[in-house]
């Protein structure tokens, strides 16, 4: 796909974009790769002619871009991080706000025990170092909907540091290949989210909602090791499914659980880091491969335009489909960040650690939590490839859809089908049904059980394969019908009267003479053809293994 | 009886020889006679007689909480109460009613304490004089004292006249007058650097300052939250332990067994009055010829205290200040549309830049002070004994000519290093200057170790037999009510 010239008025000028391959290879000329692997592979042979004395030609300069990001994750619990007040989605404004949360004076802190234990667990799945002691700090900056003037963050010693992220990218052309990656995670926080701003441009006022303020977050930074579009929604997906499956967040980009911030930079490999964007609040995973795929394009174009790169904060506009400056060049912001005073240095312990005597609930123990880890991700999908012989590829897609992989599994538990033939079914059959009518899997209109059933009756030949499509496509209608009433009152039964299927065989022999005459030449592609006339004659419903084994027979006497 | 003590009061109600609602009466007429020393912002009469009213009630069914049952207590415009409005001294807050109760407050009225008013202070806690809050200074009570007058009167060099009037010492200047003057028994006052010591010893109080941590902050509108510590304010110490119930019970311990410090070196600073220096002396006399060991230890960081202070109190109170935007609370003094930032939050100390240079520093120093403390409690002492003050009350046209922070700098010397380690003290009246003022002399006790550090300090006030103030020519016809009352003739000096 080649990217069409972009026109907008952001800026009150043009961008001429070079064609792009998925959007995610960042070269003049025409696209040779697909991924962004060719650029990562270059620029670790970045030593390569690309950078000799040479001048190269403009349009043969190699691009690599550096993706970093910051996830804000809100933290799934019952009260928020610092008060006991309720955490709701779409609760009514201000409903949901302790004295605290409005930052009345004289208020203090409380820790809530349930988010230091998720932050804990969420650093123990992304493989980091648990900091047995870590700090509050004070983050400063002013807007109407932090109402303290400040949010408590972990700056300078957060609770989980040095972890890795592996996610994996699909190969493209080789079937089901699935290449595994691995992003560093620089840190995980702990740190209040803030209220919500409504503006009201008709009236020219800004409402504010505390009901989101103070509710625990989990700020995962990624080291920038990501240099794609697709390569960051991927991680991001990876760390969704590992919360999700942790139960540390809801993780709901669309409900605002999950917010994702990109830093980005371009730079020829081998040389310096460019000057960085930061495209904030992105809050889709599409968009976020978009936003982040049409910032490193931008950023050629100006680079390559003779054009510098102001290290600003953007936000990507989703109907342009294009990043834009959210603020105007000024001095890099001072948070002034300091201690909190009010919250004392928060320690953990791990069994060698822990005092004896200690009250378990006056304390965290971290190899306790350990032991309670549920299956993470890549554990679910290693065991799908070994357990069900799939291909790592579906297993990535049963666990990408949401609610996939438990319809898969009571799919299995209940048919006698082979569960290569369940996989098929549902990551062919079923899913694309979903796809075509945008259906979630918990919209569907067909049961685990009833397509269960259905794939008995494929498994015990009762009906042939073209016959179990055309039941399920009678089941998707919603009429309430069972596939065996469908496939009764359709006569979709495969034939099991042997001596009556030889007759079929028999009369379709005679009245092809010719085809007959070929196959006994030794035109073996031949009997293919008999097959399906007997099938046609058959109304479909006869099992082509046994036509040909009986049509077999036939010709050989 | 207004102007004895909690205890002698307690124990009149108990034996029903007078109601709350008379109590709280008297106290309310004697607020109303001693508005000029301005130690109330907002008086809650209403408020104040509903309560009495019910401890009435529960007098005469034999339900009394106990003995602060019926008690009238003034706090400090800088601690929440649901409902009365809290204005730390300050435009910014004015209007603003909490919808909670501080927890100390509420601890109070669950005892059946009455809630006689909001007491004056410096604008946020900050300053030395309880002079610099948007509703004027405080007045102390003892300039219009017999004692004080008396003594100007021989003194042909000073100015007669009401503009004279000496300063409370601050920031709780507002509490300490309220119990002075007799219109109420107890107050609550906040201490981040020496708030309450410092107004306990210039109005002939006892002060203290329960260790950091002990008594919960909640509702206290914070000046500097790693050091502000809530504080009574008693007429004397024997009023001290009804209203610590919620702290913890008084448990006696013998004194003999206790090793009592003056740390001469770095608190004998050449700005001390010679009369507090000696005062300070005959009170290590004192403890000696008891049986307990003086003994002389160094602390010998304190002298970088108040710097380090100024340092750290800017960058809290900055970032406490930076809720008050505008938007709240106050008047909206910023423009939004221009994105422009509360000044207040800018403050130098407080910039990123600044952060390693001042702030990081001032807190390893804090860390050098409290070692200090800890040291010093380790080689077996018990109590530290050192003065509250350089000296006696001033007169508020002598205070005002230095700034504030020079003057904070000044007055809480002796009083700022206490805050920084976080330990308990207390300031006891002592005796009276040749001025006839009140002298009060501080004793630091070990961290938690409150118990102990009051038990000393009762012992020790008992002992010295502080004077009560007379303010006879003041209450004129409130005499009756300072009939019962002796003046102790007792005192250190002699």
């Amino acid at each position: 796909m080649a990217a069409p010239v972009l026109r907008w008025g952001c800026r009150g000028r043009r961008w001429a974009l070079a064609c792009v391959d998925g959007g995610s290879c960042y070269r003049r000329g025409p696209p040779t790769g697909s991924t962004c692997d060719r650029i990562r592979g270059q620029s670790s042979v970045a030593q390569q002619p690309l950078h000799t004395a040479q001048k190269p030609r403009k349009g043969e300069h190699k691009w690599a871009a550096v993706v970093g990001l910051e996830i804000h994750a809100q933290i799934s619990s019952n009260s928020k991080l610092f008060s006991g007040s309720q955490v709701r989605f779409s609760a009514p404004p201000n409903s949901l706000v302790s004295f605290f949360d409005a930052s009345l004076p004289g208020t203090l802190p409380v820790l809530n025990r349930r988010c230091v234990e998720a932050a804990v667990m969420t650093g123990l799945a992304l493989n980091c170092h648990i900091n047995k002691k870590s700090l509050f700090d004070r983050k400063h900056y002013f807007y109407a909907d932090l109402p303290a003037g400040y949010q408590i963050t972990q700056q300078r010693l957060p609770i989980a540091v040095n972890g890795s992220l592996t996610y994996g990218i699909s190969a493209g052309k080789e079937r089901g290949q699935v290449i595994p990656k691995t992003v560093r995670v620089k840190q995980i926080q702990l740190e209040q989210d803030s209220g919500k701003s409504l503006h009201d441009d008709l009236r020219s006022q800004t409402l504010i909602d505390l009901n989101r303020a103070g509710v625990g977050l989990l700020e995962v930074v990624l080291e920038p090791d990501l240099s794609c579009g697709e390569e960051a929604a991927t991680a991001v997906r990876e760390l969704q499914l590992i919360l999700q499956a942790l139960g540390t967040s809801q993780a709901n980009m669309a409900e605002g659980q999950l917010r994702v911030d990109a830093n980005i930079s371009v730079h020829h490999p081998g040389q310096p880091l460019g000057v960085r964007t930061e495209v904030k609040n992105l809050n889709s995973i599409r968009f976020l491969a978009k936003a982040i795929d049409y910032e490193i394009q931008r950023q050629i174009s100006e680079l390559e335009n003779g054009g510098e790169i102001l290290n600003e904060t953007r936000s990507f506009h989703e109907k342009l489909g294009c990043t834009v400056s959210m603020r105007d060049k000024e001095a890099k912001q001072d948070y002034r960040f300091m201690p909190e005073p009010n919250l004392p240095p928060l320690l953990l312990y791990d069994a060698t650690s822990l005092p004896t005597g200690a009250d378990p609930q006056q304390v965290i123990n971290i190899d306790q939590i350990r032991e309670t880890l549920p299956e993470l991700p890549s554990v679910t999908r290693e065991r799908l490839v070994q357990q069900y012989g799939m291909l790592p590829e579906h297993s990535f897609t049963l666990l990408n859809e949401v609610g996939l992989l438990e319809f898969f599994q009571n799919v299995i538990k209940e048919t006698r089908a082979e569960p290569k033939k369940v996989t098929s079914w549902v990551l062919n059959i079923f899913l694309g049904y979903l796809k075509q009518e945008n259906l979630a899997v918990s919209e569907s209109p067909v049961t685990p059980s009833v397509l269960a059933e259905l794939l008995d009756l494929l498994d015990s030949r009762t009906i042939s394969s073209s016959a179990a499509k055309q039941v399920f496509e009678e089941l998707w209608k919603r009429e309430g019908k069972t596939p065996g009433q469908i496939v009764s009152e359709k006569q979709l039964e495969l034939m099991q009267d042997r001596g009556a299927l030889e007759q079929f065989c028999y009369s379709v022999m005679k009245d092809h003479p010719q085809v007959v005459m070929d196959v006994k030449k030794g035109n073996s592609r031949a009997i293919n053809k008999l097959i399906g006339l007997v099938r046609k004659a058959t109304l479909n419903r006869a099992d082509p293994a046994m036509i040909k084994e009986i049509l077999e027979k036939q010709l050989s006497t | 009886h207004s102007g004895s003590s909690l205890r002698i009061a307690s124990a009149a109600l108990k034996q029903g020889q007078i109601t709350p609602t008379e109590l709280c009466q008297k106290c309310l007429s004697l607020i109303k006679k001693t508005k000029f020393l301005n130690a109330y912002i907002t008086v809650s009469e209403e408020v104040a007689l509903k309560q009495a009213e019910e401890s009435e009630k529960r007098y005469k069914n034999g339900q009394s909480l106990g003995d602060l049952d019926g008690i009238p207590i003034a706090v400090k415009d800088n601690f929440s109460t649901s409902g009365i409005e809290t204005t730390c001294a300050s435009n910014m807050l004015k209007g603003y009613v909490p919808p909670y109760n501080a927890t100390v407050v509420q601890k109070l009225l669950d005892q059946g304490a009455l809630l006689m008013g909001k007491t004056n202070l410096d604008e946020f806690a900050m300053g030395s004089g309880s002079t610099d809050g948007i509703f004027g200074p405080v007045k102390n009570p003892w300039s219009y004292s017999k004692q004080y007058r008396e003594k100007k009167k021989q003194n042909p060099h000073s100015k007669s006249g009401d503009s004279d009037w000496l300063i409370t010492g601050g920031s709780s200047g507002g509490s300490a007058a309220a119990v002075s003057a007799f219109t109420c028994y107890a107050a609550l006052g906040s201490d981040t650097g020496g708030s309450t010591r410092n107004p306990a010893a210039h109005c002939g109080l006892v002060g203290f300052k329960p260790s950091y941590g002990l008594v919960s902050r909640h509702g206290l509108i914070p000046l500097v939250n790693s050091m502000d510590q809530f504080y009574h304010i008693f007429s004397c110490i024997t009023k001290g332990p009804e209203a610590q119930n919620f702290i913890k019970s008084f448990i006696p311990i013998l004194f003999q067994f206790c090793v009592f410090t003056s740390s001469y070196k770095e608190y004998l600073v050449p700005e001390l009055s010679s009369e507090i220096q000696s005062l300070w002396s005959r009170a290590a006399d004192l403890f000696e010829s008891q049986g307990a060991k003086v003994i002389e230890v160094s602390l010998p960081h304190t002298s970088y205290s108040i710097v380090c202070y100024h340092v750290l109190c800017t960058s809290e109170v900055a970032s406490n200040m930076a809720r008050f935007d505008g938007l709240q609370y106050g008047k909206l003094t910023v423009d939004l549309k221009k994105n422009t930032k509360n000044p207040l939050i800018h403050h130098p100390f407080f910039s990123h830049r600044n952060y390693e240079n001042y702030f990081i520093k001032a807190q390893k120093v804090r860390r050098l002070i409290a070692n200090d403390f800890v040291n010093a409690f380790n080689s077996g002492v018990d109590v530290l004994l050192t003065p509250t003050t350089l000296s006696e009350a001033v007169p508020y046209l002598e205070f005002i000519k230095e700034d504030n922070r020079t003057r904070s700098a000044q007055d809480d010397i002796f009083t700022q290093a206490v805050n920084m380690a976080g330990l308990p003290a207390v300031s006891i009246p002592v005796a009276l200057s040749n001025q006839g003022l009140p002298i009060g002399l501080q004793f630091i006790g070990r961290a938690f170790d409150d118990q102990q550090l009051l038990t000393v300090a009762k012992w020790f006030e008992k002992q010295v037999q502080f004077p009560v103030i007379q303010l006879q020519e003041l209450m004129d016809d409130c005499s009756a009510i300072l009939e019962n009352e002796k003046i102790a003739s007792v005192s250190l000096k002699q």
